[in-house]
């Protein structure tokens, strides 16, 4: 399994109920049904996607993550997830909201173009960055919606969301010492697990996990 | 992707085979029928363990006759013909598939055609109420018979998927898959009002003898064309009309135009003049009062969710984006009841223009996902 999928794994608990944005080939459904008794469903648009899913055995629902997750009632689920997919979607601030109505956490995870690749790109070539983890087009790219880690950071605390967890690695999904000094520089994915806006929770509201990374 | 069947094995000759149930039913409207038949029709075979059998439920006007052909005269096959055989996505090489006439029928299953044995006169209007429940019902008397404890899956479109959902919730430890194509948990009121002006078209026609037309050994053929042009409009989406009659003329010329002036008109007169030779006018209306009374949620107070509460089998959902009879946000209520119930459900809207006809008809995407499907059920199946 992809390791940035394992590194999801390991932040859900046995048992949950998992609900899967962007869920692709099912890879994560299926390794959590196996080894964690979690009875998971995916959301996906993709038809060689679903098709992968379908032969798999999970459970895939055709939906478009644009239309909102109306149609699941409150607090319907353990944990959301969405890997590599908030910067493709047309309103995240809103889908994150609606993730945790439907949730109690979510897992999000997206790919940072603060790195300082595409910071380097963008001052030197003044170009859109085009990297390994973004390898597009600014023309063709289903990546609408970018941010660095420290912006979905403000976002989250604007919200009031508590951060209850935060891996940042590098561009083959490994933790490495020197990422966690500048993250928003070195790091080239973020996971982070977010709770709701509640008190007394986690690193709780107003305290961004980045304040260490001296402004980088 | 490639699972068009475009050439494609078929199963062949294949018979009809009747069961007889010589024991008094209750139906759900409590009315008891002394004795019933039902003419059913299999393909591939049972295998050893008999965990391979697949039962295909009909359509409003469907039958037994899902594929195959009765003799090598035949001019078209079952109605299923496209879905159902060898390397098809219902595949009769790895599947014992059961397709069956439901109660109530008119092609050799006990219906409004059949004699009422306390009167020794045809049932016609008077053959009792039947419902999806008692359709599921006596499908499971049939699996009986056949000695299928346990369907790998059930299968059907429209009102035939309507009987997938019944089986999950009635009989859940029978089947392993429930596959529910183009329906929705109940009808819609605007459903419902299409039915009822092709009963009334039926009934309005001077034939139709308050339902007693065989005794005059006539029929109310206007009135079954009408229903079912009626029927046939709302089965088809504007663009899939657009698309295969526009505005083409039938003469050619407006100036030598006679009743019959538009292809569509000319398709619509046929499809209505066939259909009403074939089929019975009772059973016609017994079957559309079967779709709109369906409504499993009901006895759970309207919550589908609870009424989900007991099903243990594993669903595949499919929809058509074009189908507005049965929209694939009708599916979607299935869907999202299925999940708030955490029931394992598949689900997927296909891309197609040919309304609620697309059920029937071949696509690449909808036999890749369905083929998909039960090629894991086969799997399961046999690891299991």
């Amino acid at each position: 399994m992809r390791r940035d999928l394992q590194i999801i794994a390991a932040l859900i608990n046995p048992g949950a109920r998992v609900l899967d944005l962007g869920c692709g080939d099912g890879a994560l459904l299926r390794h959590l049904a196996d080894r964690k008794g979690v009875n998971g469903y995916g959301i996906e648009k993709g038809a060689a996607e679903i098709s992968a899913c379908v032969r798999a055995g999970v459970n895939v629902i055709e939906h478009d993550l644009d239309l909102g997750l109306g149609r699941f009632p409150d607090d319907s689920f353990d944990m959301v997830v969405m890997a590599e997919t908030l910067q493709a979607v047309a309103e995240p601030a809103r889908l994150i909201d609606e993730m945790l109505r439907i949730g109690e956490e979510c897992i999000v995870t997206f790919p940072n173009f603060g790195h300082w690749r595409c910071r380097l790109q963008l001052a030197t070539k003044g170009r859109m960055p085009v990297a390994r983890h973004l390898p597009h087009q600014w023309y063709d790219t289903p990546n609408i919606h970018l941010c660095t880690f420290r912006d979905f950071e403000r976002l989250a605390n604007t919200k009031g969301l508590p951060i209850i967890e935060r891996f940042v690695v590098d561009g083959a999904h490994a933790v490495q010492r020197y990422i966690n000094r500048f993250p928003n520089l070195f790091g080239t994915v973020a996971f982070y697990r977010l709770g709701r806006a509640e008190p007394a929770y986690g690193l709780g509201p107003g305290q961004p996990a980045l304040a260490t990374a001296s402004g980088a | 992707m490639a699972r068009l069947t475009d050439g494609a094995a078929s199963v062949g000759l294949v018979e009809p085979r009747l069961a007889h149930y010589g024991q008094p039913i209750t139906l759900q409207c409590k009315a008891t029928l002394p004795c019933f038949d039902l003419v059913y029709e299999t393909y591939g075979e049972l295998n050893a363990a008999r965990s391979n059998a697949v039962l295909i439920c009909h359509a409003l006007s469907g039958d037994h006759h899902a594929a195959g052909y009765h003799s090598v005269d035949d001019a078209k096959p079952g109605w299923w013909e496209n879905c159902i055989g060898p390397g098809k996505p219902i595949d009769t090489a790895k599947f014992f598939v059961v397709a069956l006439n439901n109660l109530g029928g008119c092609n050799g299953s006990t219906g409004p055609l059949s004699l009422n044995p306390a009167t020794g006169e045809p049932w016609g209007e008077s053959f009792p109420a039947v419902t999806v429940k008692d359709w599921v019902m006596t499908q499971a008397m049939l699996a009986d018979t056949l000695g299928i404890d346990r369907f790998a899956a059930v299968i059907g479109g429209s009102l035939g998927g309507m009987q997938a959902l019944q089986w999950a919730i009635d009989y859940p430890r029978r089947l392993a898959h429930a596959v529910v194509i183009a329906a929705a948990p109940k009808l819609s009121a605007q459903n419902i009002a299409f039915n009822e002006i092709a009963r009334q078209a039926i009934q309005a026609d001077p034939d139709f003898l308050g339902g007693r037309y065989f005794e005059a050994a006539t029929k109310p053929r206007k009135g079954l064309m009408l229903a079912r042009m009626v029927g046939h409009v709302t089965y088809l989406s504007d663009d899939g009309m657009g698309v295969k009659f526009g505005r083409e003329l039938k003469s050619g010329d407006l100036r030598s135009a006679q009743d019959v002036q538009f292809q569509v008109e000319s398709y619509l007169h046929y499809q209505g003049t066939a259909f009403s030779e074939r089929f019975d006018a009772n059973t016609y209306l017994l079957m559309t009062r079967a779709l709109d009374y369906f409504d499993p949620a009901l006895e759970c107070g309207g919550d589908l969710v609870k009424a989900f509460s007991n099903v243990a089998a594993r669903f595949l959902v499919l929809s058509f984006t074009s189908d507005w009879r049965f929209a694939p946000e009708r599916s979607d209520e299935i869907v999202d009841a299925l999940i708030a119930a955490r029931k394992d459900v598949v689900s997927a809207t296909i891309e197609a223009r040919n309304g609620h006809d697309s059920f029937l008809l071949p696509n690449e995407r909808y036999f890749d996902v369905l083929g998909g499907y039960l090629d894991s059920v086969a799997q399961r199946e046999a690891s299991a």
